[in-house]
């Protein structure tokens, strides 16, 4: 199921701008990454660009090559939908379909790519909602709407429907930013589940929380303001926030920069 | 919180003793009220200066005069002025609703003389000046054909006109489609008209009509269109740019293609307020005389087709039995008027309940 994600002189840029330049970078499957690095660093371009999502706004594109398990998702031959279906992401604010139920949110990526039939949609939502550990709240309100539940439970709900489509590579923005503490501990104990079976990259300020969930750390940092954001250091994190090799990364986890 | 603003060096502390205040009673705002009537109604006959408009616009400030100094007096400036400006805005509401009401309350005692089983039943066909009966069947007819066809051609048409500009057009192009919808806004009526005369009725439909000229309900249906197309496009514009962005990235992160996304998360979200849209273009369409009076021919019969022959519209009936010289006339017309007014409002609450069935409960 998870797959190696490999990036080699990747850059972006936002029309003229250059958000990233030349990031190289390696994540093992069934493992969890993360990005930290201070604002307008290019962690979240980074991101977006991994499944594709960067060039979804005007002007935005990409240098470089990204491969999955050797395929590179810039050819020119390669299928965009696919791209996504293979590597799912979870938003920094949670984006449930308001129109949608509960149930219908969840299997929104299956019944939009064609799955009608109802055993495998009922399947695959209790399976989804069980593993992002929402199928206790909700079993009893499938049938209402997504927008209804708590902000913690949405962005669950969210994480229900990115892994309901069998994603490999689960890319995660920010995704307990808007989320209370309680909450945000559900959804880091749910990384630690999800990690046996998918590749998880997850972008987070929060420094204690890149320590709590991940295996390896990338730190990025800019020089000045519009300049590209580059990879300065990516390491265990254990390596990272014990005894980074590079000063910068120093400075940054000890609160000294950024 | 006093420490910080006692250490303030600049400003000495402001801070009231008490959080209470002096509070006008209850019953004073109506006291005042009663008083600026009487008081007015008293100087306005007393010097016979005028009615009961005068009365109430006199009483008026007479009141916000009275409540300003009497709450003044008791509660300090800050409150005489937030109840003076909470008063202004209440007439404010008054004054909008008035002619609104007084519209409604016209329409409903004048029509309600001929609302009978005759008018919904018959057409004008052989009615002359000195007959009292007479209906508007064949008006109701056109209105609801030419508005439905008009609805039919400018909904698709608006809909996915505005999905290109929001969601696919890129750079000039879609500017100037922009630009000339916003253009097309403008056109009066009476020009829509003379654009399906000049163009339809005079050129075109001669080739099907053995080269006469077809004046016909759905020439009007063209004419409606014109004026509907840029209002569906620019609601519907605005309503697809209310949804945003992370909902079409959700999708998209699915792997859902961008025709499906659009299709079946943009534009249910904006549902609601595209029904909207499209209902006020379409309530528009219903009220206006010029483009059909031009084209439609008009006629006292019935005529179920709209592709050919005359045919009437309500709006029309009603600019034409306001012009008759039958003292008959008049009624038919208020009543005409009513049943437009009717109809327009059905629709409108059709399509709202339409709307939000839709939508999920919360």
């Amino acid at each position: 199921m998870a797959k190696r994600v490999d990036a080699s002189n990747v850059t972006a840029y936002y029309g003229a701008f250059k958000a990233i330049e030349n990031i190289n970078l390696t994540v093992e499957p069934k493992t969890v990454t993360a990005l930290i690095g201070p604002s307008g660093c290019g962690k979240s371009t980074f991101l977006r660009s991994i499944n594709r999502m960067h060039e979804v706004l005007p002007g935005a594109r990409v240098e470089g090559d990204l491969t999955i398990d050797g395929q590179n998702i810039y050819d020119r031959d390669v299928d965009v939908t696919a791209v996504r279906r293979m590597i799912g992401m979870v938003f920094q604010r949670p984006n449930p379909f308001p129109t949608m139920s509960i149930y219908e949110n969840v299997v929104a990526g299956l019944r939009l790519n064609g799955v009608r039939k109802k055993s495998i949609l009922d399947e695959a939502a209790e399976n989804s909602l069980r593993s992002a550990n929402l199928w206790d709240e909700v079993k009893g309100r499938l049938g209402k709407p997504g927008a209804g539940l708590s902000g913690g439970q949405q962005q669950r709900l969210c994480i229900a429907r990115t892994i309901a489509v069998e994603p490999q590579v689960v890319l995660m923005d920010e995704p307990c930013s808007a989320l209370d503490p309680i909450s945000t501990l559900a959804i880091e104990d749910l990384m630690f589940q999800l990690k046996d079976k998918f590749t998880i990259i997850i972008v987070t300020h929060n420094m204690q929380q890149a320590a709590r969930v991940s295996d390896r750390t990338a730190f990025f940092s800019i020089e000045k303001t519009g300049d590209p954001g580059r990879l300065i250091e990516y390491d265990n994190t254990q390596k990272i926030f014990s005894n980074p090799s590079h000063k910068k990364t120093e400075d940054y986890i000890t609160g000294r920069f950024g | 919180m006093s420490t910080t603003v006692a250490n303030h060096p600049t400003r000495p502390p402001a801070q009231p003793a008490t959080l209470r205040a002096r509070r006008l009673p209850k019953y004073a705002p109506p006291v005042i009220a009663a008083a600026a009537v009487a008081v007015a109604a008293a100087v306005v006959y007393g010097t016979s200066i005028g009615g009961p408009v005068l009365v109430v616009a006199v009483a008026a400030l007479l009141y916000l005069a009275g409540l300003f100094a009497a709450a003044n007096a008791v509660e300090g400036r800050r409150s005489a002025r937030n109840r003076t400006w909470s008063a202004l805005i209440h007439s404010a509401f008054v004054l909008a609703v008035l002619p609104l009401a007084s519209v409604v309350w016209t329409l409903v005692s004048k029509g309600v003389e001929r609302l009978d089983g005759n008018f919904f039943g018959t057409s004008m066909n052989n009615i002359g000046a000195r007959d009292a009966n007479g209906g508007a069947y064949h008006a109701i007819v056109g209105t609801l054909e030419q508005v439905g066809i008009a609805a039919l051609i400018t909904v698709p048409l608006g809909i996915l006109c505005a999905i290109y500009v929001v969601e696919y057009g890129r750079g000039r192009f879609a500017f100037a489609i922009r630009f000339f919808v916003d253009v097309m806004t403008g056109i009066p009526s009476i020009v829509s008209g003379l654009f399906v005369l000049a163009f339809w009725v005079l050129v075109v439909s001669p080739v099907f009509n053995d080269g006469r000229p077809g004046f016909s309900g759905f020439a009007a249906a063209l004419a409606l269109s014109v004026l509907m197309l840029p209002t569906v496009v620019r609601s519907t514009e605005e309503m697809l740019r209310l949804v945003p962005a992370p909902l079409r990235e959700g999708a998209y992160a699915l792997g859902v293609p961008k025709w499906k996304t659009i299709l079946r998360v943009v534009l249910p979200t904006a549902l609601p307020g595209i029904v909207t849209g499209v209902m006020l273009a379409i309530a528009r369409a219903a009220g206006e005389t010029a483009p059909v009076l031009l084209v439609a021919g008009g006629g006292a019969a019935i005529n179920l087709n709209p592709f050919e022959n005359n045919q009437s519209s309500l709006s029309l009936f009603v600019y034409q039995q306001a012009g008759d010289a039958s003292k008959y006339a008049p009624a038919r017309a208020w009543t005409a008027a009513l049943t437009l007014v009717t109809l327009v409002l059905i629709l409108t609450i059709a399509a709202k309940l339409l709307a939000r069935r839709n939508r999920l409960g919360r």
